[in-house]
């Protein structure tokens, strides 16, 4: 790709604590993201992915590496200008609809929270306006406005959280998690929202998610991180199609298959990290096909594309 | 306290022992009525719904939050909160109608003992100031009449069986210490502990990660066989169900509305409701579309509802669903749907897109694990 990346992230270390105590969440990440993209990070609790999203939103203080927005650096301490911009073009989605409304604001000031702090209306007119269409455009009715969280369902409440990104034009959104607290029923209404805005704003996300079969279905790209490392990032069909590293092939194993024939066939592979000899042979991100890359130390890599299966991506 | 007394002490209302899976009725729930004070109105959490649990199976009740799943499985434990109760129908287990309990002392040879559950948060169902270990002995002793050395052993024997390794070094460890899927598996430990006939799980995995996920439902039913319980598994994500569940019942609105074997209801399925819950699984979604997403939300369930109570979100629905609830139609012995669809007067109706893709759908997806697929084939058991 030619493409200038929206959002560059080199060699991302976060670490939490001091001396004997100190923990390293995230250890040297790398990975692009482009405009109009939607980038998966998957991994299980604990893995570090969203530290990962804190790091960007610059809520947890980078301990080394860089993270780049439009080639500018925000890793470090930034001018209040940019701090403004930043604040503005990258905003956040969260898991819990029902604990991330303040429940005794109304939804109209819940969208325009952030308008207020950064004073971006000229008049009270133009600020209800920029609210409706927020609002509008997540397939909520405006006069829902004057209403409190507690009136809505969680389908509902996860889509006054994403208006509430959303009126501040955001460039990027962080969302984490953002369906794995809700109903099937009612998380395919929350999809499609996030996959119309995407084609109508040429929004970026970097989505943020254990579960790979709604991951599947979203995402340009998947990069799947385990302990604070990134194993394995590449286009999401050629993932689920030619997945290399032991824990990628782990976690597609344990998709449950909505065919009561395929499941009972269905046999789930188990990660042992200890598998790997990196002591005497670090491994290293090595790019196996061209966009899909492995952590992987030479001998390994060797084995797993001969491992391979080529077929031919199926398309879902 | 008595040494390794099985199933007969003496304040156990059953003294029937417990025999081989004869695959007949085990607990029958009939036209269960449940409702609930709240605020000085009255809301029916369940409506006439009835379900038949046999012995050595699992069965996978599915529904959206609200649809009055787990209200029913308590009310089989007796764990209907204070303002809740059973007004008709009744649950019969053993010769006994369990909605006529009244008395605490009367759940106690049934709680537990017979009829265990286990809940989606496995922090709130363990003692946090209480080592694992012993919390599991202590529900052996309590209702297996142990003393403390047998329960301990029972205690160390269970936690093997779960798939903790290291169990001395775990037993005596707390909650804390142990990891979302550990705790999971040491209430899971608790359950069977006391040698229960049913197993209900409610939800859970939903707060496990998947791979954890895939894990515990592999050890449910590994134990289901290993230990010949019946298991009745509540949850809203039919794509979690279908490795394990022998037959599965979808509820919406405080009803049953369709059930049948698990290959019947994922193969052949009839009822409006559970066409737009298997669309809506992203695993069948065809990327670059919508995914199909069923609008509107659940009805209210504190007034009276008249006709089909999923025909307002029905795009199919027929006039008469708005007018007059649906008597269940049988499709085959196993398999029957509440819907007026299936009456021989209603019109062909063209199913929608989503639905006719969806049997491709699935076996695509089928496919991609390996497997054949089987339309075309009867479905037998």
């Amino acid at each position: 790709m030619i493409q200038e990346p929206i959002l560059s992230v080199h060699n991302l270390t976060v670490r939490f604590g001091t001396g004997r105590k100190a923990f390293e969440a995230v250890s040297g990440v790398s990975f692009d993201l482009f405009e109009g993209e939607t980038l998966s990070l998957v991994g299980e609790s604990g893995s570090g992915k969203t530290t990962i999203g804190r790091a960007i939103m610059r809520v947890h203080p980078v301990s080394t590496g860089s993270i780049r927005y439009r080639g500018q650096e925000i890793a470090a301490a930034v001018g209040t200008k940019d701090e403004k911009l930043l604040r503005q073009k990258i905003q956040m989605i969260f898991q819990d609809p029902m604990a991330s409304l303040n429940e005794r604001a109304k939804i109209d000031y819940i969208v325009s929270e952030g308008l207020y702090n950064f004073r971006l209306f000229a008049s009270e007119k133009e600020r209800r306006a920029r609210v409706e269409n927020a609002l509008l455009e997540v397939g909520l009715l405006p006069e829902f406005a004057s209403r409190f969280p507690h009136e809505f369902s969680g389908g509902q409440r996860q889509r006054i959280g994403i208006a509430r990104a959303l009126v501040m034009e955001p460039e990027i959104i962080i969302a984490d998690e953002p369906i794995s607290a809700l109903d099937v029923s009612i998380r395919a209404q929350v999809i499609n929202v996030l996959n119309r805005l995407k084609r109508d704003k040429s929004l970026s996300y970097l989505f943020i998610a254990h579960d790979l079969s709604v991951v599947r279905f979203i995402s340009d790209r998947i990069a799947v991180i385990h302990r604070g490392h990134l194993v394995e990032l590449a286009q999401a069909e050629e993932l689920f199609s030619r997945p290399l590293h032991p824990y990628t092939r782990a976690l597609l194993s344990a998709i449950p298959v909505p065919d009561p024939d395929a499941e009972h066939n269905r046999s789930l592979i188990v990660y042992d990290p200890s598998m790997h000899r990196y002591d005497s042979d670090p491994p290293a991100w090595s790019e196996a096909y061209p966009g899909h890359y492995v952590l992987a130390n030479p001998a390994e890599l060797t084995t797993w594309v001969a491992n391979a299966t080529p077929e031919p991506a199926l398309s879902p | 306290m008595r040494q390794k007394a099985d199933h007969g002490t003496s304040p156990d209302p059953i003294a029937e022992p417990r025999g081989p899976d004869s695959g007949g009725t085990l607990l029958s729930a009939d036209n269960i009525v449940i409702r609930f004070n709240l605020r000085g109105r009255t809301l029916t959490a369940v409506r006439r719904a009835s379900l038949k649990l046999h012995a050595g199976e699992t069965l996978a009740v599915v529904g959206e939050s609200g649809s009055g799943k787990s209200v029913l499985a308590r009310s089989f434990v007796g764990m209907l909160d204070k303002n809740g109760r059973v007004d008709e129908g009744s649950i019969s287990y053993h010769g006994h109608d369990l909605a006529r309990f009244t008395a605490e002392q009367q759940w106690l040879g049934i709680r537990g003992k017979r009829i265990a559950m286990i809940f989606q948060d496995p922090m709130t169902a363990l003692n946090p100031l209480k080592t694992v270990g012993e919390q599991i002995r202590e529900a052996a002793a309590i209702h297996r009449g142990m003393d403390r050395s047998a329960s301990k052993l029972l205690a160390l024997d269970m936690l093997t069986r779960v798939g903790i390794r290291d169990p001395e070094r775990r037993y005596s460890q707390y909650p804390h210490e142990f990891s979302g899927g550990m705790r999971q598996r040491a209430v899971i430990a608790a359950a069977i502990a006391c040698g229960p006939e049913i197993l209900i799980c409610d939800e859970p995995t939903t707060a496990l990660d998947v791979t954890i996920q895939a894990q515990i439902l592999d050890l449910i039913q590994g134990l289901q066989r290993d230990l010949g319980m019946s298991v009745l598994f509540i949850t809203h994500d039919l794509g979690v169900v279908a490795r394990m569940a022998d037959r599965i019942a979808v509820m919406y609105a405080g009803q049953v509305v369709e059930e049948g074997l698990s290959r019947e209801i994922f193969y052949d399925p009839r009822h409006p409701y559970t066409w737009a819950l298997l669309a809506s699984l992203p695993q069948l979604g065809v990327k670059g579309e919508e995914l199909f997403a069923i609008r509107g939300t659940p009805p209210s369930l504190f007034g009276e509802l008249k006709g089909d109570a999923f025909a307002p979100r029905n795009p199919l629905a027929l006039r008469v669903d708005f007018e007059n609830e649906p008597p269940f139609f049988e499709v085959s012995p196993t398999h029957r749907a509440k819907t007026w669809l299936l009456d021989p007067r209603a019109p062909a109706i063209e199913q929608p897109d989503t639905v006719r893709r969806l049997k491709a759908r699935i076996a695509t997806a089928g496919h991609r694990a390996g497997v054949p697929h089987p339309i075309g084939q009867e479905a037998s058991v």
